[in-house]
């Protein structure tokens, strides 16, 4: 029995990978593993946790001579802001979080940064574009997304270039992200000439889009943009659909990015979705994966095409590590200049963040695309970058033919 | 002008369902004072039994259906010999304590089977167009579904045996007894009945929305403003209740911001509460 024991130790002691740790960095955060934003937060949580098992297996973040392991702390915040508020203070003050990542969504990263900037950590966000947060005068929060007011752009490029005399409905959900990207989008509408038919938001927690779309019915609109998250956004989708609404293009916010928008079927055919990322764009990073690796490493391990919201996810863990590695330290202040010195290449796309007081930390680097749901030579739906059409993978289906 | 027709329509239809799953709440007031406050829970489900049947169990949703109010019986009868049973006839708080312990339990068990994204139940039914507008097919058949199994529970009330012990204890339940009738198991039917049209109800808001464990809570409050519309412990008025909220949402929502529609549903809600505290629809046999 001794002996089994005993080269049991041997053998072990021989397969174990030779890295020792000093000790741990912890990443704090939390996700909605429950609550109306957790098919969202979902794709987030995943590409941090495969970004943290990937520098573990590599041997940790190199500060100094030292090898330090990531370590996360992670708890539900339910889709709710109350409960990030109590647990960003609890990652801070009991599990002494050395550096922080964003809950997923605007609202709930709004107030995350409250308890980042008053225990002074930095917090990479992402999945969380609404630009006041940091307007506010933060020194720690670094933006991987690129900012709401931007988010329409391209999609209102598209609209420009296939039909300047559209009729566009702008139809979003009440709350602060999407609010900001419809305010952003009229504005931008209004600066190329385009007309806005209808502008309306509705709550949150909306699951019947008939009343709305009938007043999209009315005022004669040809184009539909807005959406919020996923739950209003594949609820919207799937009614537009089954109400054959005659549009010439819809393009909503977040929900089509997300893996399960295909269970849709047929209602997801035609829409398109602002993109912070797409698996088929060609950077090349000067640190990190390319876009390609990125792909291949998830679907191992999840067994599903990544979405942008997976990527930004994984992107905040290349950043921190470089802006770490590069500080060569774990003090706050000194990782937080690394960051505001990157202007840096990535899987993901230019990362770049705003120094000026007015905007601090806000994402400037970053560019969108646009994808859309398009069927092959099979019937079968996948997603294609179609604007810029300069870096698309197929022209943009205009108008849909349903 | 078409629009507003259209817009009305839709909530007549709506409102037919809105109707239903209140008829199971009011049912269950009506027969043994207990206001169930796991009404939404048991209303979502309804709208998961559904879902599993039709994509695991490949059957036709509308054909799952009495398969679902089956299950809904079973698990209101088993209810009510576990949590309701032993508080009935003592404080109303313990009887709202009691459903709402089991509507804690049933979503919190929910939440950790099925998370809280939202799930589909695929149907494909063509919509009938009017002008340029299109009112769905699914919601035109959940709106006959659901008027019919209002009628059927009506003819059962009124018709049968059963239906007129359980109208007995309802009235008077010690007067039922003295008459031979084994009052504490016509109240666990009664309660296995309103808990099986919830979850009818439930399943048939599920082919017409997606929905998570948590959706039950935005019927469940219709539910109360239904039945406070319709008369506690009507069920006729329950279903010219849910007619009346789906008409006033048609009504309402061409003319402001769909955003507005529930403050001026629950302003009405206030002012009928105030006006008419017996209910608007206080007439027939039904108590």
């Amino acid at each position: 029995m001794k002996k089994l024991a005993l080269s049991l130790l041997i053998s072990a002691s021989l397969t174990a990978p030779a890295i020792s740790y000093a000790k741990d960095i912890v990443i704090g955060f939390t996700t909605s593993e429950t609550g109306k934003l957790n098919a969202d937060s979902t794709p987030q949580l995943q590409g941090f946790e495969l970004w943290r098992d990937q520098v573990n297996a590599a041997g940790g973040i190199k500060v100094g001579n030292d090898h330090y392991k990531v370590k996360f702390v992670k708890y539900d915040d339910q889709s709710t802001a109350s409960r990030v508020q109590q647990l960003y203070v609890r990652l801070v003050t009991q599990d002494n979080a050395n550096f922080l990542f964003s809950p997923y969504s605007s609202g709930l990263t709004a107030t995350a940064a409250i308890i980042s900037e008053q225990y002074g950590k930095v917090m990479i966000t992402t999945g969380a574009a609404e630009g006041k947060t940091y307007e506010l005068g933060n020194q720690y929060l670094f933006q991987m997304y690129t900012p709401a007011n931007l988010y329409l752009a391209s999609a209102l490029d598209a609209v420009k270039a296939k039909d300047p005399g559209a009729k566009i409905a702008l139809i979003y959900e009440n709350g602060g992200f999407a609010k900001a990207v419809a305010k952003g989008a009229k504005q931008y509408a209004g600066k190329l000439g385009l007309n806005v038919v209808m502008d309306e938001a509705y709550d949150p927690s909306t699951t019947d889009f008939s009343p709305i779309l009938n007043k999209v019915v009315t005022s004669g609109a040809t184009v539909l943009i807005g959406g919020g998250h996923f739950a209003d956004g594949s609820t919207l989708a799937r009614q537009l659909h089954e109400q054959n609404m005659k549009l010439k293009m819809i393009s909503l916010l977040v929900a089509p990015d997300v893996p399960k928008f295909v269970e849709l079927g047929d209602a997801a055919y035609g829409v398109s979705v602002p993109s912070q990322w797409e698996p088929e764009v060609k950077f090349t990073p000067d640190f990190g994966p390319t876009a390609a690796q990125f792909t291949k490493e998830y679907k191992a391990r999840y067994h599903v095409t990544p979405g942008y919201h997976a990527a930004g996810g994984y992107a905040s863990g290349i950043v921190l590590e470089h802006a770490i590695e590069q500080a060569g330290s774990l003090d706050t202040d000194k990782v937080a200049a690394a960051l505001n010195k990157m202007n840096a290449t990535t899987f993901y796309g230019n990362i770049q963040f705003a120094t000026d007081k007015s905007d601090h930390g806000l994402q400037i680097g970053h560019d969108m695309v646009l994808a859309q749901w398009q069927k092959d030579s099979q019937g079968k739906l996948g997603k294609q970058v179609v604007w810029p059409a300069a870096a698309g993978t197929a022209p943009l289906i205009y108008p849909i033919s349903k | 002008m078409i629009g507003i027709l259209v817009s009305v329509i839709n909530g007549l239809l709506l409102g037919s369902i809105y109707g239903l799953a209140a008829i199971g709440l009011t049912l269950i007031f009506g027969v043994m004072k207990v206001i169930n406050l796991a009404h939404g829970a048991m209303i979502a489900l309804g709208m998961f039994a559904l879902y599993f049947l039709a994509t695991s169990g490949g059957m036709n949703p509308y054909l799952a259906l009495p398969l679902v109010a089956i299950g809904g019986f079973v698990g209101g009868v088993a209810v009510y010999w576990i949590g309701v049973h032993r508080v009935i006839g003592r404080a109303e708080l313990m009887s709202l304590l009691a459903t709402f312990a089991v509507s804690m339990i049933i979503i919190g068990l929910g939440t950790a089977l099925w998370s809280t994204s939202p799930y589909n139940v695929q149907i494909n039914i063509p919509g009938v167009a009017i002008g340029n507008y299109t009112i769905p097919g699914n919601h035109l058949v959940a709106a006959v579904i659901a008027i019919l199994i209002a009628a059927a529970l009506y003819l059962f009330l009124f018709y049968t045996r059963l239906g007129k012990a359980i109208r007995a204890v309802a009235s008077n339940r010690q007067a039922a007894e003295l008459m031979g009738i084994p009052s504490t198991r016509v109240l666990a039917i009664a309660f296995g009945i309103g808990i099986g049209i919830a979850a009818v109800a439930g399943a048939l808001i599920a082919t017409l929305f997606p929905f998570t464990i948590l959706s039950g809570g935005g019927y469940e409050l219709k539910s109360f403003v239904v039945t406070v519309l319709g008369g506690l412990g009507n069920p006729a008025g329950a279903l010219l209740g849910g007619l009346l909220l789906g008409f006033i949402e048609g009504v309402v929502s061409p003319f402001v911001d769909v955003s507005w529609t529930p403050v001026i549903e629950f302003s009405l809600f206030v002012v009928i509460l105030i006006a008419f505290p017996m209910g608007l629809f206080r007439v027939g046999r039904g108590k």
